[in-house]
């Protein structure tokens, strides 16, 4: 290996400079910043799991809600699950297609209309409005008229589903390329056909996993609920008339209680909500997973 | 301009000319274009165009960017459609019928006149799905004729022996060279009269170029072509009949606006051109 003598040795090392603290400081800044971000988070798993792992068995999840006086070993949150998922998914059948259609509207079909900037602004508006309003609101112009139902507590979660569903369903809709609508076009494809056989398809991985998302925030849930569902302890499997109760329902009924029983099945329901929704997560990662991973 | 009546059937004429040598005679008007001018908003993007597209022919546009190749070509199978700001003044025929005429359905001419891009777009499926989409949105359900229609235009397009094998992996596992004869095997596949083709070969090297214009050559005598290129010896070797179109400015706006300068025989326009801003271009002294 020859070696040029005549030549300058270049120096293509970082300078010690200011620059360089610069970099060292922000560097350090932003790991501090990380860890302080996973502190309470950190905090919020190992108490719901210290506290509730105990309780969690499968009778749990399924025997009835004892009084409260009872002690922790005895009964379980059944139909709290029970009417956590029932009313979940009533509130997801309805907030969903709604979404999702309304979604398609605004991105394929209403251009910049009055009415497309009006539903796409509402819909920003929805997503600031506070859950303890949306009970208010379904409490006001459907329980007052027709009592407690878990009918209701889906209105409720769907109402708060709906704009999250629109807006993430919209921003998967915007990413699909131009080039595949052009292609389908040029086929002689209708607007209607090119949406169903080619933009949906390819945004679907996106618009499901955004609508676990908002399906995870609505079944945690509990201002909501308080006041359209009643949060009775007994079973409900009719979730179209008479009250009914969930998990978030029970986890504040249960944590008001002076009885350490009561309060040890809270953390239990606490413990199976956070379940819930780390499966919901899950899924919808995997559901984006599956399609990322594919060529391009 | 004048055109003697034409039937929608193609009429029976001399097919496959010799590459090397443009046909002499005037076959069957495809378009007609009579002082068409295409406008985004109010800007005028294009004016007065006014030629005639040939039967069985490849047709060229070439110009420098930002002359309305692109625009023209986009206006015969009412894909400006699609840019809600776009106008059309003036006529446009397509065998003898306005095409922007009101009542008729910019969908039913687009599965006439096919297009191909100039980025490769195969959809998201397989390589059969991107083929068989065509004519399952014309109402194809039959799994034996879709077959037949697949392993035809992906034969036309010259892909079949690379692809046969692995016909349901996704469209988007292929080359660039690839997926650019999937999407005319595509086009292919719902038997259009017409193929554009906008620069359909400035994404791919070489070989893969070579390949798409001998598939060209080979498809010219059952479809009419038009392509636009930024490649003048591709629109050499390839086209029968080439456009040249050329960039007005207006100083005092600074707007741009694109003219057909001049429409001629292939060998004409290279060899003798009557302009001289054709002539500057095909010399490569403009553009």
């Amino acid at each position: 290996m020859a070696v040029a003598t005549d030549q300058q040795k270049v120096d293509l090392r970082e300078p010690r400079s200011w620059r360089r603290a610069k970099s060292r400081i922000a560097t350090v800044a932003m790991v501090i910043a990380f860890v302080l971000a996973i502190i309470p988070l950190g905090f919020v798993l190992y108490t719901v799991i210290s506290k509730g792992a105990s309780i969690i068995s499968g009778q749990f999840l399924t025997s009835s809600i004892p009084p409260s006086v009872l002690p922790a070993n005895v009964g379980g949150m059944g139909p709290a699950v029970l009417g956590t998922i029932l009313i979940t998914a009533l509130a997801t059948v309805m907030a969903v297609p709604i979404g999702i259609l309304a979604a398609i509207y605004i991105n394929e079909y209403g251009g910049n209309q009055f009415l497309t900037r009006f539903i796409r602004f509402m819909a920003d508006v929805m997503t600031g409005v506070p859950s303890i309003i949306m009970g208010l609101f379904i409490f006001a112009i459907w329980v007052i008229h027709f009592g407690y139902s878990g009918l209701a507590g889906a209105f409720a979660l769907g109402c708060l589903m709906l704009p999250v569903v629109i807006r993430s369903s919209e921003e998967m809709l915007k990413l699909v390329p131009a080039a595949l609508r052009e292609a389908s076009y040029a086929l002689g494809a209708s607007k209607a056909r090119v949406t169903l056989t080619v933009v949906l398809p390819a945004a679907l991985s996106g618009i499901v996993s955004g609508s676990l998302l908002a399906v995870a925030r609505a079944a945690g849930e509990t201002a909501p609920v308080l006041f359209t569902i009643f949060t009775v302890t007994s079973a409900n499997p009719n979730v179209f008339s008479g009250p009914n109760t969930t998990l978030a329902a029970q986890i504040f009924a249960n944590a008001s209680q002076p009885y350490v029983g009561a309060q040890a099945r809270g953390w239990g329901a606490a413990l199976t909500l956070v379940a819930i929704a780390f499966i919901l997560m899950i899924a919808a990662r995997l559901v984006t997973g599956r399609v990322t991973q594919s060529p391009r | 301009m004048e055109q003697p009546e034409q039937e929608l059937t193609k009429v029976a004429l001399p097919k496959t000319p010799r590459r090397d040598v443009a046909p002499s005679w005037t076959g069957t008007t495809v378009f007609g274009t009579k002082n068409v001018s295409i406008f985004y908003g109010s800007f005028r993007a294009v004016t007065d165009v006014s030629l005639s597209i040939y039967e069985n022919e490849i047709t060229a546009f070439i110009g420098p960017s930002g002359c309305g190749k692109t625009t023209v070509l986009r206006t015969l199978n009412r894909m400006n459609d699609l840019i809600p700001s776009a106008r059309v003044e003036g006529d446009v025929e397509y065998r003898g019928e306005a095409l922007y005429a009101p009542g008729v359905s910019a969908t039913a001419v687009r599965r006439r006149i096919g297009m191909v891009f100039q980025k490769p777009n195969p959809f998201p499926k397989s390589i059969y799905d991107n083929v068989a989409y065509g004519p399952r949105i014309n109402g194809e359900r039959k799994k034996a004729a879709l077959d037949e229609i697949v392993e035809r235009s992906l034969r036309q397009a010259a892909l079949w022996d690379e692809v046969k094998n692995r016909l349901k992996t996704s469209g988007l596992s292929l080359s660039g060279g690839q997926a650019q004869r999937l999407c005319i095997a595509r086009t292919l596949a719902v038997e259009p009269d017409v193929v554009l083709m906008d620069e359909p070969c400035s994404a791919l090297d070489p070989i893969a170029t070579g390949r798409i214009e001998d598939l060209m050559h080979e498809i010219k005598s059952q479809y009419t072509i038009v392509i636009v290129t930024h490649n003048m010896q591709q629109a050499a070797r390839v086209s029968d009949r080439t456009a040249f179109y050329s960039v007005l400015r207006d100083e005092k706006s600074d707007t741009r606006t694109g003219v057909l300068v001049e429409y001629d025989r292939t060998e004409n326009m290279f060899q003798n051109p009557r302009d001289e801003r054709t002539q500057a271009y095909v010399t490569g002294r403009m553009g």
